[in-house]
């Protein structure tokens, strides 16, 4: 079983590059590898040879103390440990569906193109559309499609960037899958968590999704050419979020008008000048 | 339109299960908590598991109706299928680093009630473990 995305084996996920109509890599799970050569004989030899016939279970109490995420984390480290010895900034984006999380892809690389390598893993249930639109950018990208899955897990961005051959020194955008809710669980080996919210989500996002703004490092507060038009207290929306992570960023801007984009794009060479 | 679920309840929709199709993280939680029983009893030789018992924060992200329908689930042909599951439930405290009061908490707002400082942790509540496991053996 992969990871902990508890996929088994019906290989449901998929990791295309766009222009591919093949379906590049499945889950190949190890332990599905046994090949048995016909020449290997097994010798059974069962020899029970025990006096007593009274065999007793024995119950033992075995204190594991083990996470159940272990395995999750584990492999984060080790793409960590991949990052920082490429001097690769991974980016774990994270946000509802439709906040806009490809669109302000699609504008930072435009405006870091030259300056940096980049490369995307971009995280969807299903379709190759934003692969698609990223690719037309011109840079690195692969789709992973986690069919049922809610979540990227760390195996998944493992798999994804052996194929990717990703540049030493890139920014490497991971897009997650479009949740505020179990991607917060689930490590990827990210440098930095970014969560983008739009205006037009509402201030009490949060309140109501707090693990997501707890564990992220930058809040994105897109669409602010919306706010005219909607209910949406960005004061507010930033005591709430402080609240429960005191240390977490803020930058407004819209992607659409790239009205404070700048500020984005600053905080990205500020990170990399940094590394 | 009749509201007769329980906010929290395991939507009806939930039998996703059956065609081996699966979502939701509180699955993949079960799933993993089964291989890793199975890895350990099979370290430890063991013919079966009677008992699993499992350490939850209540700030672990972690739905209680959610974890616990999947685990029905995630044992069945499992070694640990005859197995009783025990879920620790586990409060959730914080400590001020400011005044050092030791408080309980529901959610994640982090403001102190004795002096107000945000500036507070986090000690107890995110657990996401397997505490221990009984094993059968000959």
């Amino acid at each position: 079983m992969c990871g902990t995305c508890g996929c088994g084996e019906d290989d449901h996920i998929t990791y295309r590059k766009p222009g591919d109509h093949s379906i590049l890599h499945t889950h190949n799970h190890d332990h599905n590898d046994h090949t048995h050569a016909p020449s290997h004989l097994h010798e059974h030899s069962h020899d029970h040879s025990h006096v007593s016939s009274h065999e007793h279970e024995h119950t033992h109490t075995i204190n594991l103390e083990r996470n159940i995420l272990s395995k999750n984390e584990l492999m984060a480290e080790r793409n960590r440990g991949f990052f920082e010895g490429m001097k690769i900034i991974a980016l774990n984006l994270v946000s509802s569906p439709g906040s806009g999380k490809t669109s302000l892809l699609e504008k930072t690389i435009t405006k870091i193109k030259g300056k940096f390598e980049t490369a995307v893993i971009e995280g969807d249930q299903q379709t190759l559309n934003d692969a698609n639109r990223i690719e037309k950018t011109g840079v690195p990208v692969i789709q992973i499609n986690t069919g049922n899955g809610c979540h990227l897990d760390a195996l998944m961005v493992n798999k994804a960037m052996k194929q990717l051959e990703i540049k030493q020194g890139s920014v490497l955008f991971i897009e997650n899958v479009g949740n505020l809710v179990c991607p917060s669980l689930f490590d990827l080996g990210e440098t930095k968590r970014v969560v983008i919210i739009s205006v037009t989500e509402g201030d009490d996002k949060p309140a109501k999704y707090p693990t997501m703004f707890e564990t992220a490092d930058l809040c994105v507060i897109n669409k602010t050419d919306l706010a005219p038009y909607v209910d949406f207290d960005e004061e507010k929306l930033k005591a709430t979020a402080r609240n429960i992570n005191p240390n977490l960023e803020f930058i407004s801007l819209s992607a659409k008008t790239e009205e404070g984009i700048d500020l984005w794009i600053q905080w990205l060479y500020d990170l990399k000048s940094a590394d | 339109m009749p509201d007769k679920q329980k906010p929290y309840s395991v939507p009806k929709n939930y039998l996703f299960l059956q065609d081996n199709k699966k979502n939701m993280h509180e699955l993949s939680i079960a799933m993993q908590i089964i291989e890793i029983v199975k890895e350990e009893a099979k370290n430890h030789a063991a013919i079966g598991i009677s008992a699993i018992n499992l350490d939850i924060g209540k700030l672990s992200g972690i739905e209680p109706d959610a974890l616990e329908f999947a685990m029905e689930e995630a044992v069945k042909g499992s070694m640990a299928e005859k197995a009783e599951v025990h879920y620790n439930y586990i409060q959730a405290v914080s400590v001020c680093e400011d005044c050092c009061l030791e408080f309980e908490v529901q959610d994640y707002f982090k403001t102190c009630p004795f002096c107000n400082s945000l500036n507070t942790s986090l000690i107890k509540g995110k657990e996401l473990k397997i505490a221990a496991i009984d094993l059968i053996t000959n």
